[in-house]
């Protein structure tokens, strides 16, 4: 069997005169954690906002392969298309959860397109069809999964926003599940978590890809998460790749030492 | 109508208070009707859609089409015909606000918020000025089809008389206000809707179609407008091309008095709007009412600029 692969070939993405991301290519395996790292402003963000949608790269191509052989040229479709067919999602480093909306209501709206499909663009739903009640059935037992394996049961009905900093993380990553994606985007997961959070958010990481065979590409800036748990590693200084390796070649990379993770205790400049 | 002025020549009781409060109610239930339709775009995209009048306007003249149509088809069941023309107006005024979307607003979606208010005043004036020439400048009137009613008099001399017709349409509007409601609250559709209105990017980032969604936002609000110009036209009996010009400013009055963005605001809005110009006209003056209505507008934006039951907006990161 094959597994998925996010093939980036020669991206670029201009903001005017400024290459954020310059020639960049990389491969990404299903089957892996793949973190990308580098100092700010380096394009990590940018990255992701190609691959998602968010931004139209200027040049390159960025293809999504499902292991049926399916192909998708991300950097065509739209924003929604790429979480619905390409089935790439992805979190933000700023949260950006549905705040008004319960934490239950914001793992619905994540299946939205099937639920849409059964309720015959409401009507269904509206009459209380059996289809469409079987289709929500589903969707409910799916997002009480999800919100049981990310320890949010009890807050299920309560507003998204006044979840704690930790939780709205973790429903973040849960609402991203929901939508059933092949490859999930995430953009510092452990931001601002403490420790105990940290070792929870690894834990949930390694089983969506042990369990439930999601690729996780991910951004981080906590070495300590990184190493541990990544498969790959993606180093990017200034829009470019200057390495791409095991965890264990990145960290004797002289390159990388002297970009990044060396300067870091001298410079404050994180 | 023209027991209002008699009021304000003599005296007034229980029974004319309670008549007016019956007047208001069924003015509030237009206006509320109408006033969705601003509160959920607005909501949504962040615009106020100024040709949501007129939409409701193309409402009340479609509704007469298909009363004609109804006649002619030899149908003279007054609850069939009333029920086939609404059905009948709901569907074309939708079509009518999904194409007003499509053509007018959804090239502008990236633009500067002034661009497509711009563009729904254009709107405005283009349906207006179409309904003018296809049907003329003339009011249109349509002979009083449902009539009948209940008359009290707790107080003696004067008579409270509610209609059959205003009971149909308070019943109609709560229906579909309960109907809207549970649309908004438990369907897919609505979720969507409220996802995307706080945040579209991250909605499309999820797999919601953010522009059929908006589209879906305008084809409903078009035909709770339509529902308001179908009762509008058998309760007045006569419409022009000019009815939704105030209309949808009353209304529009109404979803800021509620606080615009705020669904059952825009109902608490549209019953207040009604029940101030019922009891202005009965009370003070016929002739003053849009005053009123408009001076309520002005106390609003003054004291209470988010509306009675608005939150203030909040800055989008």
């Amino acid at each position: 069997m094959t597994q998925p692969v996010l093939d980036v070939s020669n991206l670029s993405m201009r903001f005017g005169g400024l290459a954020a991301i310059d020639n960049l290519s990389f491969t990404a395996r299903g089957d892996h954690i793949t973190a990308i790292i580098g100092p700010n402003g380096a394009g990590k963000t940018t990255v992701f906002n190609c691959l998602t949608g968010f931004y139209r790269p200027t040049g390159g191509s960025v293809r999504v392969t499902h292991d049926n052989g399916k192909q998708f040229q991300l950097e065509r479709m739209a924003g929604f298309e790429i979480a619905r067919k390409a089935r790439v999602l992805r979190t933000f480093q700023n949260i950006r959860l549905f705040a008004g909306m319960t934490a239950l209501e914001n793992l619905l709206v994540a299946q939205h397109t099937e639920l849409m499909r059964a309720s015959w663009y409401s009507v269904a739903g509206l009459l209380g069809l059996k289809p469409y009640e079987k289709a929500t059935r589903t969707a409910m037992e799916r997002a009480r999964y999800w919100l049981d394996r990310v320890g949010l049961t009890a807050q299920a009905n309560n507003p998204a926003g006044s979840l704690s900093y930790g939780l709205q993380r973790k429903l973040e990553i849960a609402r991203a599940m929901c939508a059933n994606p092949v490859f999930l985007c995430l953009d510092e997961p452990a931001a601002g978590l403490n420790p105990r959070e940290d070792q929870e958010l690894v834990e949930i990481l390694l089983e969506l890809k042990r369990e439930h065979n999601i690729a996780i590409i991910l951004i981080e800036h906590d070495m300590g998460v990184v190493m541990h748990i990544s498969d790959h590693i993606v180093v990017l200084d200034h829009g470019a790749c200057i390495a791409d390796g095991t965890p264990a070649e990145i960290r004797a990379n002289e390159k990388v030492i002297k970009a990044y993770l060396g300067q870091d205790d001298s410079e404050e400049d994180g | 109508m023209e027991f209002l002025s008699r009021a304000c020549a003599g005296g007034a009781g229980i029974d004319y208070f309670l008549q007016q409060l019956v007047n208001g109610v069924t003015l509030g239930a237009i206006y509320g009707l109408i006033a969705i339709g601003y509160t959920m775009v607005y909501g949504i995209i962040g615009m106020i859609n100024f040709a949501h009048g007129d939409i409701y306007m193309i409402g009340a003249f479609i509704s007469l089409v298909g009363f004609l149509l109804m006649s002619a088809l030899g149908i003279t069941s007054v609850p069939i015909a009333i029920a086939g023309v609404l059905l009948f107006a709901m569907i074309f005024t939708a079509v009518y606000g999904w194409t007003v979307e499509r053509v007018a607003y959804r090239p502008l979606r990236g633009a500067p918020r002034l661009a497509p208010l711009i563009s729904a005043i254009g709107v405005s004036i283009v349906l207006q000025n179409y309904v003018q020439l296809a049907q003329g400048a003339r009011v249109k009137p349509l002979q009083p089809m449902v009539q009948g009613g209940f008359t009290f008099s707790p107080g003696g001399e004067f008579h409270v008389t509610i209609s059959i017709l205003q009971i149909m349409i308070v019943l109609l509007t709560l229906s579909l206000m309960a109907g809207f409601t549970y649309l908004i609250q438990k369907t897919p559709l609505g979720r969507a809707q409220r996802a995307t209105e706080q945040d579209r990017t991250m909605a499309a980032l999820l797999g919601v179609d953010v522009d059929r969604t908006i589209s879906a936002t305008f084809v409903i609000g078009a035909s709770l407008a339509a529902v308001a110009g179908l009762m509008v036209t058998l309760y007045y009996g006569v419409i022009d091309f000019y009815l939704g010009f105030v209309a949808g400013i009353k209304a529009f009055t109404a979803a800021v008095l509620g606080g615009i963005g705020s669904l059952p605001g825009a109902m608490l809005g549209g019953l207040l709007i009604g029940l101030i110009e019922a009891f202005w006209s009965g009370y003070c003056s016929i002739a003053y009412k849009d005053v009123a209505v408009f001076g309520v507008l002005v106390l609003v934006l003054i004291f209470r600029p988010t509306g009675l039951l608005g939150r203030p907006e909040v800055e989008k990161v």
